[in-house]
C-alpha cells in the first residue's frame, strides 16, 4: 500500500470508527445501555450470520464484476434438499450432520457452477442467468417440499442451529453464549479472506474484475476463475441453507427468499466493493452485514416504527456509497 | 487554423500547425502514423481541445469547445469509426440528436423526408427501413455522410474513408466529394493511399511529428516528394548500435502459413536468436492480428508456430506463456495492465505460481523483492512497489509491462507498438532493454508504425500489406521511401 492508499485507508477506518462511535453512544444512552449488553452485542453478530455469509459468497462474485441473484433462492433449495436428505438416512449424530451439510454445499456448488456456464462459455450478463436460476432454485425447492416446510425427522441439528459454541467456558466466564452459527461466520470470513488476498485464486478475481483482457493475456484461465466465483457463492448460499434449516429444525422453501438477497449486496456495497469489479473485501463486507445490523437493532431498542426502519436503512445505503464516492473524489483529486 | 498546439502527458501531439481551407476545395492532409492528423482534426471538431491557437471560420475567430459547438459552425466529422446507432434505421441515425419534433414527439414523416432529401442530394439509394448493422460497411459510410449534411455542414472532414470500401465504393465516395465541393463546401480529407491523393486532391498538406511540414498544389506535387516529406531526414542517432546475430545462430521462431480470417493470410517467416525484426506497414494491415495470432490470444485458421522446433498449440495463451512466448501488447491501459492494480500485483500477474510457498498462499516478501529488483533493472520511476498503476506516467506503465514479462524465461518476444505515446527518454531505455534480450539470445519481433524506429532497431524489415508479407528488407536495404511505397501500395 503506498502513502496515499495508506492515508485513504485510514482516513476510512476513522471516518467509520467516528460514525459507529457516535451511533453507538446516541442509541446507548437513549435506549438506556442495553444496547451495549454483551447479549445484545451477540444478537446482532446472530442475527447478520445469515446475510454475511451470502454477502462474504456474493463479494467473490461483485470483484470479478458479475452479480449472483439467486442466493436467496439456493438458501431455499439447499435447506429443503438438505432436510429431505437428512430424513431419508438412516445416520445419526456428526455423521449425519456432515453428510447433510455436504449434500447442501454439493446442491449449492452445483447451482453456481450453472450459474455460470452461460456466463463464461456465451458471455452472457450473469444478471440474466443468475436471475433464471433465482426462479428455477425457488420452483424446485417447492416442489421438492410440496409447498411446506419439510420437518427434521432428527433432532441432532440443534446444537447446530441453535447451541452454543463452549458453553461451559463463556458461562464460568460470566459471558454470554457464543451461538454456534456466529462461530460458522467467523470460519467463513476468514477462510474466504486468506483465500482472497493470499492465494493465486484470489489475486486473478482482482485481476479479472479489473481488466479482464489484461489477466487472459497474462495467461490466466479466466473461465476457470469466473466458474469458481459461482460455485464460492453457491455454496455460502448453501451453509445458509443449512444454517437456517438446523435453526427452524426444518427446511422451508420460503426462507431466504425475503429480503436476504438485497441485504447480503447491500452489505457488499456499503462494506466498500466496487459493483464495476475489481475492488472489495471480504472484512469489508462483514463491517456492511455489521453497520446495517447495528441499525436495525437499534432502530428496534428505540421503538422505531418498521415501516421507517426500511426507510432509514435505505437512505443510510445511499449515503455511505455517496460517502465512499466522494472520499474516492477527494483522493484522486490530490 | 493557426499556431494550434496540443501536448499530451510526455507527448508534444501538435506545435504551432496553421492549416487554411477555402470553400469549394478539397484539402488532403497526408502523414505517417502518430503525426498529428487525427488530433489536429479532433480539435476542429470539438472532440479535443487544443493547449494554443486560434481557429477562424469565414473570418470570425470561433472557440470550439464541444462536437456540438463544431456542429453549430458547419463543421461535420466523418470518423472511422462509425458513430451509427447500429439497431436504428437509416433516417433515425441521420437525425439523431436533432430530430423534429410537434409537442415532444418525433415526426416520423418529418425524419424521413430529411433523410431522403440528404440522400437525394448525394444521389443516393439506400435501403431506409432497415437497421443500418443490416447495410454494407459502404452503405453505412454514405449514411454517415448524409447524416453530416442533414445537419448542413460547410467543412466536413473525412478521416481515411476509403479503408473499408470496395473499389466500386469508393468510385462512388469520390463522386460525392466532388459534388460536395462543387456545392461550395471545403473538404478537408486524411488519407495513407497514394493511388487516391491525385485523384481528388486540390492541395495536399503534409504533416510529420506534430508540425505542418509541407502544403502544395496537387498538380506540382509528385509521390516521391509527398513520401519524402512525410518521412523526412530522421533516421538519426538516438537508435543504439545493432549487433548482428551469428549467421547460423538457431532459428527460435518458425512461422509458417499463419492464417487467422480476415486480417492475416498465410503469412511466413522466422526469426534466428539474437535477431530482431519488425512488422512494418499502415495501420489495419493485419500487423497486429499477426503477432495476436502467435501469441494465442486469437486463435488460428492455418499455420504452423514454432519455438526452438517444437509447435505451439493455437489459441492457448498459457501454452505459450510456457512455451517462452512473452506478448507485450499495444494497447497497455486496456490489454497490458490492471490499472487498480499495484505495480508489484502487476508485475508478478503472469508468473505468480513462482511466488507461492508450499502453504499455497503468496509470498508477498518474495514478490516485493523481484518487482523491487525489476524497478532498479528497468529504472522503473515508481515511488515503491505499492504504488498503483494507475498513477505512472505512459513509459513507465511499459516498463511495468515490460517487467512482467523479464520475470519469467521468455525466450520470444512480441512487442506490439512497444514505443507508442511514451517520451523520448523512456522510448530510448525501452530500446536498450530490447537490444540486451536479443544479446542475451531471444528473438524479437516489433511491430512498429514509427519508421525511423522500425529501420533503426531492427536487423531486418517486413512489410505487412492486406495481411500479407508484401516485402522484406534487409536493415542495409531499408529505406523510409522504400517501406512506405509498398506499404501504401505505390510500389508492389
Amino acid at each position: 500500500m503506498n502513502q496515499e492508499n495508506r492515508l485513504a485507508y485510514w482516513l476510512r477506518i476513522a471516518a467509520a470508527a467516528a460514525f459507529v462511535i457516535v451511533l453507538v453512544a446516541v442509541v446507548d444512552v437513549a435506549s438506556r445501555g442495553s444496547f451495549l449488553e454483551p447479549s445484545n452485542i451477540v444478537r446482532v453478530l446472530r442475527q447478520i450470520t445469515y446475510n454475511c455469509v451470502l454477502g462474504v459468497g456474493q463479494t467473490f462474485v461483485i470483484i470479478t464484476g458479475g452479480i449472483d441473484l439467486s442466493v436467496g433462492s439456493l438458501v431455499a433449495l439447499t435447506g429443503v434438499v438438505a432436510a429431505l436428505f437428512a430424513n431419508a438416512v438412516h445416520l445419526s449424530g456428526f455423521p449425519l450432520i456432515a453428510a447433510t451439510l455436504i449434500v447442501a454445499l454439493g446442491v449449492g456448488s452445483i447451482a453456481g457452477w450453472i450459474n455460470a456456464l452461460p456466463v463464461v462459455r456465451l458471455n452472457l450478463p450473469p444478471f440474466i442467468t443468475t436471475l433464471a436460476m433465482l426462479e428455477m432454485a425457488l420452483g424446485a425447492s417447492f416442489i421438492l417440499a410440496h409447498g411446506r416446510p419439510v420437518a427434521l425427522s432428527s433432532p441432532d441439528f440443534q446444537n447446530t442451529g441453535i447451541g452454543s459454541f463452549l458453553g461451559g467456558v463463556t458461562s464460568a466466564l460470566h459471558l454470554p453464549s457464543l451461538p454456534v452459527p456466529v462461530i460458522w461466520m467467523v470460519v467463513v470470513i476468514l477462510v474466504a479472506s486468506v483465500l482472497l488476498t493470499r492465494t493465486r485464486f484470489g489475486r486473478y478475481v482482482f485481476a479479472i474484475g479489473g481488466n479482464e483482457e489484461a489477466a487472459r493475456l497474462a495467461g490466466i484461465n479466466v473461465a476457470r476463475v469466473k466458474t469458481a466465483v459461482y460455485v464460492i457463492s453457491g455454496a455460502c448460499a448453501a451453509i445458509v441453507g443449512f444454517l437456517y434449516m438446523a435453526l427452524f429444525s426444518s427446511g422451508s422453501p420460503q426462507t431466504g427468499t425475503g429480503d436476504e438477497l438485497l441485504e447480503s449486496i447491500a452489505a457488499v456495497v456499503v462494506g466498500g466493493t466496487s459493483l464495476t469489479g475489481g475492488r472489495g473485501s471480504v472484512i469489508g463486507t462483514f463491517f456492511g452485514a455489521l453497520l446495517i445490523g447495528v441499525l436495525y437493532n437499534a432502530m428496534n431498542l428505540l421503538n422505531v416504527d418498521s415501516y421507517l426502519q426500511k426507510v432509514l436503512l435505505g437512505a443510510v445505503i445511499l449515503f455511505a456509497v455517496v460517502l465512499d464516492e466522494l472520499r474516492k473524489r477527494y483522493l484522486s483529486r490530490q | 487554423m493557426r499556431g494550434i498546439g496540443k501536448s499530451f502527458p510526455g507527448v508534444r501531439a501538435l506545435s504551432d500547425v496553421s492549416l487554411t481551407l477555402s470553400a469549394g476545395e478539397v484539402l488532403v492532409l497526408v502523414g505517417e502514423n502518430g503525426a498529428g492528423k487525427s488530433t489536429l482534426m479532433k480539435i476542429l471538431a470539438g472532440a479535443l481541445q487544443a493547449d494554443e491557437g486560434e481557429i477562424f471560420i469565414e473570418g470570425r475567430p470561433v472557440r470550439i469547445a464541444t462536437p456540438q459547438e463544431a456542429q453549430h459552425l458547419g463543421i461535420g466529422m466523418i470518423y472511422q469509426e462509425f458513430t451509427l446507432v447500429p439497431q436504428l434505421p437509416a433516417p433515425a441515425n441521420i437525425a439523431l440528436g436533432v430530430e423534429p419534433t410537434r409537442a415532444g414527439l418525433i415526426e416520423t414523416g418529418a425524419v424521413r423526408a430529411r433523410a431522403e432529401r440528404a440522400l437525394g442530394e448525394l444521389g443516393l439509394e439506400i435501403p431506409l427501413d432497415v437497421p443500418v448493422s443490416h447495410l454494407s460497411i459502404g452503405q453505412q459510410q454514405l449514411v454517415e455522410i448524409a447524416k453530416v449534411l442533414a445537419r448542413s455542414a460547410r467543412i466536413i472532414v473525412m478521416d481515411e474513408p476509403t479503408a473499408a470500401l470496395s473499389d466500386r465504393e469508393i468510385e462512388r465516395l469520390f463522386e460525392i466529394v466532388r459534388r460536395l465541393r462543387a456545392g461550395g463546401a471545403g473538404i478537408i480529407y486524411i488519407s495513407h493511399r497514394m493511388e487516391e491523393l491525385s485523384r481528388i486532391a486540390d492541395r495536399i498538406t503534409v504533416m510529420r511529428d506534430g508540425k505542418v511540414v509541407e502544403t502544395r498544389n496537387a498538380a506540382e506535387f509528385s509521390a516521391d516528394e509527398i513520401i519524402r516529406a512525410m518521412v523526412g531526414r530522421r533516421l538519426d542517432a538516438h537508435f543504439p548500435e545493432l549487433a548482428k546475430p551469428a549467421p547460423d545462430a538457431p532459428i527460435r521462431l518458425d512461422v509458417r502459413g499463419l492464417t487467422r480470417a480476415p486480417a492475416v493470410h498465410d503469412v511466413s517467416f522466422s526469426v534466428r536468436s539474437g535477431e530482431i525484426v519488425a512488422l512494418a506497414g499502415l495501420i489495419g494491415a493485419g500487423r497486429t492480428e499477426i503477432v495476436r495470432a502467435i501469441a494465442g490470444a486469437d486463435p488460428r485458421d492455418g499455420g504452423d508456430v514454432r519455438i526452438d522446433g517444437a509447435a505451439l498449440p493455437a489459441g492457448d495463451i498459457g501454452g505459450a506463456i510456457a512455451a517462452g512466448v512473452a506478448f507485450i501488447t499495444e494497447d497497455r491501459k486496456a490489454q497490458g495492465l490492471v490499472l487498480g492494480m499495484t505495480v508489484r500485483e502487476n508485475v508478478t500477474l503472469a508468473h505468480l505460481a513462482d511466488f507461492v510457498d508450499r502453504d499455497l498462499l503468496i509470498d508477498a516478501a518474495r514478490e516485493r523483492a523481484a518487482t523491487e529488483k525489476m524497478i532498479g533493472e528497468l529504472r522503473i520511476r515508481t515511488p515503491g512497489t505499492e504504488q498503483l498503476a494507475r498513477n505512472l506516467s505512459g513509459g513507465t506503465q511499459q516498463k511495468v509491462v515490460l517487467a512482467k514479462w523479464l520475470l519469467g524465461n521468455a525466450r520470444v518476444f512480441l512487442f506490439d507498438e512497444p514505443t507508442r505515446g511514451i517520451d523520448v527518454g523512456a522510448k530510448a531505455e525501452i530500446y536498450k532493454i530490447m537490444l540486451e534480450l536479443a544479446q542475451r539470445g531471444a528473438a524479437i519481433v516489433m511491430v512498429s508504425s514509427d519508421l525511423p524506429e522500425a529501420l533503426g532497431m531492427a536487423h531486418r524489415i517486413l512489410v505487412v500489406r492486406g495481411g500479407r508479407i508484401a516485402a522484406e528488407f534487409a536493415r542495409a536495404d531499408a529505406t523510409p521511401d522504400k517501406v512506405i511505397a509498398v506499404a501504401t501500395g505505390a510500389a508492389a
